[in-house]
C-alpha cells in the first residue's frame, strides 16, 4: 500500500472530527474575534465597526485589573497549596503501612466529586447560621459567634482556595504517587548507604523522577484555575461586593446579565491571549524540565 | 533495606488518619446533612449524627409528582444521562477513526494536537457566538444543542485515548487480515475493536464524567425543565431559597453518585492514563 493513500485516508478518517471542531469551536472563535471590534447587544442589533474601542475600554477599566489580580491570587495560591498538598499526601503513600490500598482509593472521591456538588457541599459547610464549619469552630472553643464565610470580603476567597484545594489535590497525588513508584529502590538504597539525609534524598534522589510529571500536573492546574468560573459561580457569584470575582465571571456578566457581546467578547479574547502564554510558556518550562530529568 | 524507627512509624499512622479524615469528613456529612432531620440541622449546637435516619428525602427527589422538587430533579437527571450518553456515544464514534488514523499515520498527528490545544480555550471565549447560533438554529434550551458543545469537549480526549489504545496494537495484525482480503471495516469490526474494547470502554467512561461534571454551557443555553441538566439544577437548588439544607445536600449525593462508583471502578485504568500523560509530557 502506498504512503500517499496511507495519508489521504488518515486525513478521510479524521474529517468528522475535524469538521465539528472547526463547525463548534474554530467558527465561534474568528467570530468572537469579529464581534469584539463591534458594539453588538447579545440579542438584536448586529453592532457597528468600532476599532480597538471595546479593548481600550476593558483594559483601562478598575473592575479588569482588580478582577485579573482575584483570579491571579486564586490560581497562584490553590495550585501552590495543590503541589504541596499532593506531593506530601505521595510521600505518605508511597510508604509501607496497613489499609494504604483503602486510602489510595478514598483519594479518588474528590476528583470523582462532580465540581457543582463539591461547590454546594462547602457552601453548606460554610453556612453562616447552621453551617457545620462554625458549629465546629465554636464546640471547640476556637470561635464564640458564628461567622459569614463566604459572606465577607476578607474571608470569601481563602474559603473558596480552601473548597478548591480539597477537591483537586488528590489528583496531584496519585500523579505523584504514581511518578514516586518509578523510582528504582536501589537508587534510594545507594542514597541512603552513601549517608544522605532525608531532605537530601528528596531533592536529588527522588525529585528529578517527580519534576516531570509534576510540571505537567502545574500546567494543567494553573490553566484550570485561570479559567475557573464553576465553583466561584456556585459558592459566591463573584461576590461579597466582587471580592471574589474571576476573568470567566467578569466575561459571563459583561456578555450575558448586561448582554454587551462586543464588550464581552473583547474581554473573553484578553482572557484567552492570558492563558495562551501562561500555556506557551509552561509548555516551554516542561520541556526544559523533562530535558534536564531525563 | 531502610530501618524505621517506631517513632517514624507512629507518625506516618497518625499522618494517615489525618489524611483519611480530611478527605472522608466532609463526603460523610454530606450524606449525613441527607438524612438528618431538618430540625437536627438548624439545631445550636449542631447535631452531628441524626437521632433517627431519614431517608425520606431520597423518595422525595425521586418522585414524579408535578410541580413537586421531585419533577424538577427528575427531569434534570433525565436531561443529564440523555446529554452525556448522545455526546459520549458521538465522541467515541468520531474518536475511533480519528485515532486509529493519526495512530497508523503519524503525519496527521499535527491535526489531532491542535484539537486537543482547543483545551485551553476558555470557554467564555466561544459563549457569545454559540449562544447566537444556538438561538439562530432554535436549539437554545434543547438537549441536542448542548450535546453537540459537549461533543467537542469530549472527542478530543477520547480520541487521545483511543490512539494510544490502538498504538499498542500490532500493525502485522491487521495487515494479515487485511491480505485475506478483509476491508477496513471488517478489519476493524473482527480485529482492531475487540483488541481495544477495553480502551474504547475507558474513553466512554472517561467521556461520560467530563459531560456529568459540565456546567458552564448547561448554565447559558438551557433554561427550564427541558434541558436544564443535573449540575444546573444543583446550583439552583444551592442559590434559591431552598429552606432546608438536607434536600440540596441529597441532590449532591444523587449526582456524586454515578460519578463516584465510576471512578472507583476504573481507578487503575485512570492513574495509568494519568501516568502516562505525564512521564510523555
Amino acid at each position: 500500500m502506498s504512503g500517499t493513500w496511507m495519508t489521504t485516508r488518515a486525513w478521510l478518517l479524521m474529517l468528522p472530527l475535524l469538521v465539528i471542531m472547526v463547525a463548534v469551536i474554530g467558527w465561534p472563535l474568528v467570530d468572537t474575534v469579529r464581534l469584539s471590534f463591534t458594539d453588538a447587544q447579545l440579542v438584536g442589533t448586529a453592532g457597528n465597526f468600532v476599532g480597538f474601542d471595546n479593548y481600550a475600554k476593558m483594559l483601562t477599566s478598575s473592575n479588569f485589573t482588580r478582577t485579573l489580580s482575584t483570579t491571579t491570587w486564586f490560581a497562584v495560591i490553590s495550585v501552590a497549596a495543590e503541589m504541596v498538598l499532593g506531593v506530601l499526601a505521595a510521600l505518605l503513600l508511597n510508604q509501607e503501612f496497613r489499609g494504604r490500598a483503602v486510602l489510595r482509593g478514598l483519594m479518588i472521591l474528590p476528583w470523582a466529586l462532580p465540581t457543582v456538588v463539591n461547590a454546594t457541599l462547602w457552601r453548606l459547610i460554610y453556612n453562616p447560621e447552621y453551617g457545620a464549619l462554625n458549629a465546629a469552630l465554636t464546640q471547640l472553643h476556637l470561635i464564640d459567634d458564628y461567622r459569614s464565610w463566604l459572606g465577607e470580603p476578607g474571608t470569601a476567597l481563602a474559603a473558596l482556595i480552601v473548597a478548591d484545594c480539597w477537591k483537586n489535590f488528590p489528583l496531584v497525588a496519585l500523579i505523584a504517587l504514581a511518578a514516586l513508584q518509578a523510582v528504582p529502590r536501589d537508587i534510594t538504597a545507594a542514597a541512603l548507604v552513601d549517608g544522605a539525609g532525608p531532605f537530601n534524598r528528596f531533592r536529588f534522589v527522588i525529585l528529578p523522577y517527580l519534576a516531570g510529571p509534576l510540571m505537567v500536573a502545574l500546567v494543567l492546574r494553573t490553566i484550570e484555575a485561570f479559567k475557573v468560573f464553576d465553583i466561584i459561580w456556585v459558592m459566591t457569584r463573584g461576590g461579597p461586593a466582587n471580592s471574589t470575582r474571576s476573568l470567566s465571571i467578569l466575561v459571563y456578566q459583561e456578555a450575558f446579565s448586561f448582554q454587551r457581546a462586543g464588550s464581552g467578547a473583547s474581554l473573553a479574547l484578553i482572557v484567552t491571549l492570558l492563558v495562551t502564554v501562561l500555556a506557551v510558556a509552561y509548555a516551554t518550562l516542561v520541556k526544559k524540565t523533562a530535558g534536564s530529568a531525563a | 533495606m531502610e530501618r524505621k524507627s517506631p517513632v517514624f512509624t507512629a507518625f506516618v499512622y497518625v499522618c494517615a488518619l489525618l489524611l483519611a479524615a480530611v478527605i472522608l469528613a466532609p463526603l460523610a456529612w454530606l450524606f449525613v446533612m441527607s438524612i438528618s432531620p431538618a430540625a437536627d440541622l438548624a439545631a445550636k449546637p449542631l447535631r452531628w449524627w441524626p437521632q433517627a435516619a431519614d431517608f425520606s428525602r431520597y423518595a422525595q427527589l425521586l418522585s414524579r409528582a408535578e410541580n413537586s422538587a421531585g419533577a424538577a430533579f427528575t427531569s434534570s437527571l433525565r436531561n443529564s444521562l440523555e446529554v452525556a450518553g448522545m455526546a459520549t456515544l458521538a465522541a467515541v464514534v468520531l474518536a475511533v477513526p480519528a485515532g486509529w488514523a493519526v495512530s497508523r499515520a503519524p503525519s496527521v498527528g499535527w491535526s489531532l494536537s491542535m484539537v486537543i490545544a482547543t483545551y485551553m480555550l476558555p470557554p467564555v471565549a466561544l459563549s457569545v457566538p454559540l449562544y447566537m447560533s444556538l438561538s439562530y438554529l432554535g436549539l437554545l434550551n434543547n438537549v441536542f444543542g448542548l450535546a453537540l458543545i459537549y461533543l467537542t469537549i469530549l472527542a478530543p480526549f477520547t480520541t487521545w485515548l483511543m490512539k494510544s489504545g490502538f498504538d499498542s496494537i500490532p500493525h502485522e495484525i491487521e495487515a494479515a487480515a487485511m491480505i485475506d482480503g478483509a476491508g477496513l471495516l471488517q478489519t476493524w469490526r473482527i480485529i482492531t475493536l475487540p483488541l481495544a474494547a477495553p480502551v474504547v470502554a475507558t474513553s466512554a467512561l472517561f467521556a461520560v464524567l467530563l459531560a456529568w461534571d459540565e456546567f458552564f454551557y448547561a448554565l447559558l443555553f438551557t433554561s427550564d425543565q427541558r434541558a436544564k441538566t443535573l449540575t444546573v439544577a444543583i446550583a439552583d437548588l444551592a442559590g434559591g431559597r431552598v429552606s432546608d439544607y438536607g434536600l440540596i445536600a441529597t441532590a449532591g449525593v444523587l449526582a456524586a453518585l454515578p460519578p463516584v462508583l465510576i471512578g472507583l471502578f476504573m481507578q487503575r485504568a485512570l492513574i495509568s492514563g494519568l501516568t502516562s500523560g505525564g512521564v510523555k509530557g
